[in-house]
């Protein structure tokens, strides 16, 4: 089932536009590509708007970073209900210019879930109606999921070694 | 009865008509921390803003610092009212990264555990709709029932509310025959009380004049907004985790998808309390096709604590003791993606590992966060009283919300 939606997916993909695939592979049994995060909006659109596949629904869409920590990206899960399929869409990008088109205007649903990747990895959603941090403080000025920032909070300066004994 | 006839008003009018009321963070209506900034005309809902993130406690970056066994306790506190449904799917997440095929009687096990915990997350949630639309008695009377399967996860694990019940791989002992026996005891005496409590309610003229028409949604608005669970179940859409994609043996259950058509408070009230019912059958089988034989646990060194005579008397069991108490196994490079049916909707778990001993990435998919996105459209034109159950009936859960 699953290798049929990735060669599905793939051939479908590679006909509308031959250069956006980066690396496809079938990981524990989910169909996952990786896509130039120049063509992504398109991508996503079609995904939905084809007849054959048509993932109608945005399961799930969230943020991560490689350890080089020189690129930010973006995972998409995607879901095909009637049909039962699934399909993972991931897409990097430099995190000096973390900027990538927004997905509200084909999954109402992606408002918030970008927001939290805005929140938590500082990826600016271009087009999104109100793309302002949801979880955290609007005065936090780090990105916490950020590999920089490891989870010993090293930006505070109430905490003073010569008290803590640290 | 909900549906008001709104007359949208010039700028001018909006300065002087509108009164901004601040619903929450702590409200006894809201059950939990929710904020809304509502815009009012009268007792009419204009627009709603909601704040979330008041209890955010940066799950998904302690999950990076842990190692995986530890990582179980986390996943209690985002939908408390099902702790083990979380817990298990996060295990199950590892096993598939693992890719450990469990015992038939272990997927049995896990299966009466979290269909017990589907019982008592509908069961609240229904007991509080009702709370809200003024029927305390059904609400008092059926919370003991909750005190009940939590008396199961006791016996099992020792925890009650946050769980943390069994672990990668199965169980951490074997049920002893007073939990086969509360269990028992459970699944025949509870259809009574929920018979009882269905006649509280279901066909209660009040409710029913309450409840119809209150806050509904399309199943297109439903699925453009990622809805999941009872609450799109109830727009009419019959997707269940359970059936679409299997996992822990769910395929040999014969269980039906209750559906609504209106997607408004009474249907998700009333898919709720069907859901119960369908649990309650998936008990029953797996009570009957229970095998005897596969123990409590696969085979899975990596997070199992060799035997205690072993680590006396062998140093490579001493050495195994000591790296699984510290959380020094790696764990196999991959990238993984499971869901399950929660309580509330699709709960997923996207999990990367770089073969290290904690995850390098892992993403809840949390079924709350991404369905109240929906709520300031569901209420709008509404009256405040009908927000108030049109929120509970969505079964939001603060703690999965912020994470």
């Amino acid at each position: 089932m699953s290798a049929e939606v990735h060669t599905l997916v793939s051939e479908k993909i590679k006909t509308l536009l031959p250069e956006a695939i980066i690396h496809d592979e079938l990981a524990y049994n989910f169909p996952v590509f990786e896509i130039k995060h120049e063509f992504i909006h398109q991508v996503l659109a079609f995904l939905k708007n084809d007849t054959d596949l048509n993932f109608h629904f945005l399961t799930d869409l969230t943020g991560i970073q490689t350890p080089d920590e020189k690129k930010l990206g973006v995972v998409y899960h995607l879901h095909n209900m009637p049909k039962n399929y699934r399909v993972r869409i991931k897409t990097f990008f430099d995190i000096a210019k973390p900027e990538l088109p927004t997905a509200t205007d084909i999954w109402p649903a992606a408002n918030w879930m970008e927001r939290e990747t805005y929140d938590f990895f500082g990826i600016k959603f271009k087009g999104h109606p109100n793309l302002k941090r949801i979880l955290n403080v609007d005065e936090m000025d780090i990105f916490p999921l950020r590999k920089e920032f490891p989870l010993e909070d090293q930006t505070r300066d109430d905490k003073e070694d010569k008290m803590f004994g640290r | 009865m909900s549906k008001q006839i709104n007359i949208e008003p010039t700028p001018q009018e909006e300065e002087k008509e509108y009164s901004t009321l601040n619903l929450g963070p702590t409200h006894p209506a809201t059950h939990g921390i929710f904020q809304n900034v509502l815009k009012m005309d009268g007792e009419i809902i204009h627009e709603a803003t909601p704040t979330v993130g008041y209890i955010h406690r940066a799950f998904e970056k302690l999950a990076e610092r842990r190692p995986y066994g530890q990582i179980t306790p986390i996943t209690d506190r985002l939908n408390y009212c099902s702790a083990p449904i979380n817990n298990m799917g996060w295990e199950m997440t590892v096993e598939k990264l693992y890719g450990v095929k469990l015992p038939k009687r272990v997927e049995y096990m896990r299966i009466i555990i979290m269909e017990l915990s589907r019982i008592s997350d509908h069961l609240i949630c229904n007991s509080v709709i009702g709370v809200d639309t003024g029927a305390m008695t059904g609400f008092l009377y059926i919370f003991q029932w909750r005190e009940k399967i939590y008396d199961i996860y006791e016996s099992i694990c020792g925890g009650r509310l946050t769980s943390n019940i069994g672990r990668i791989g199965g169980f951490e002992r074997d049920w002893s025959p007073k939990t086969w026996e509360l269990i028992q005891s459970f699944v025949k005496e509870y259809p009574k009380a929920l018979k009882e409590f269905a006649g509280l309610l279901e066909r209660n003229r009040i409710f029913m004049d309450r409840t119809i028409n209150c806050g509904p949604i399309s199943a297109e608005m439903a699925l453009e907004y990622s809805f999941t669970g009872p609450n799109l179940r109830a727009a009419g859409v019959d997707y269940d985790v359970r059936i679409a994609s299997p996992y822990s043996s769910y395929e040999d259950f014969d269980f039906i998808v209750p559906v609504g058509t209106s997607g408004d408070t009474y249907d998700r009230f009333m898919v709720r309390q069907e859901e119960m019912w369908q649990s309650l059958k998936i008990i029953e089988q797996a009570l009957k096709n229970m095998p005897k034989e596969g123990g409590f646990r696969a085979d899975v060194p990596d997070f199992y604590l060799p035997p205690k005579e072993q680590v006396y008397n062998q140093m490579e069991a001493l050495i195994y003791h000591f790296k699984i108490v510290m959380g020094e196994t790696d764990a196999p490079k991959g990238e993984v993606y499971h869901c399950v049916e929660g309580g509330n909707g699709e709960l997923g778990f996207y999990l990367v590992s770089d073969g290290g001993r904690t995850p390098y990435r892992l993403h809840f998919r949390r079924p709350c966060f991404i369905y109240y996105q929906a709520y300031p459209e569901m209420v709008k034109g509404s009256m405040l009283s009908d927000a108030i159950i049109t929120m509970s009936s969505m079964n939001v859960i603060a703690g999965e919300l912020d994470a």
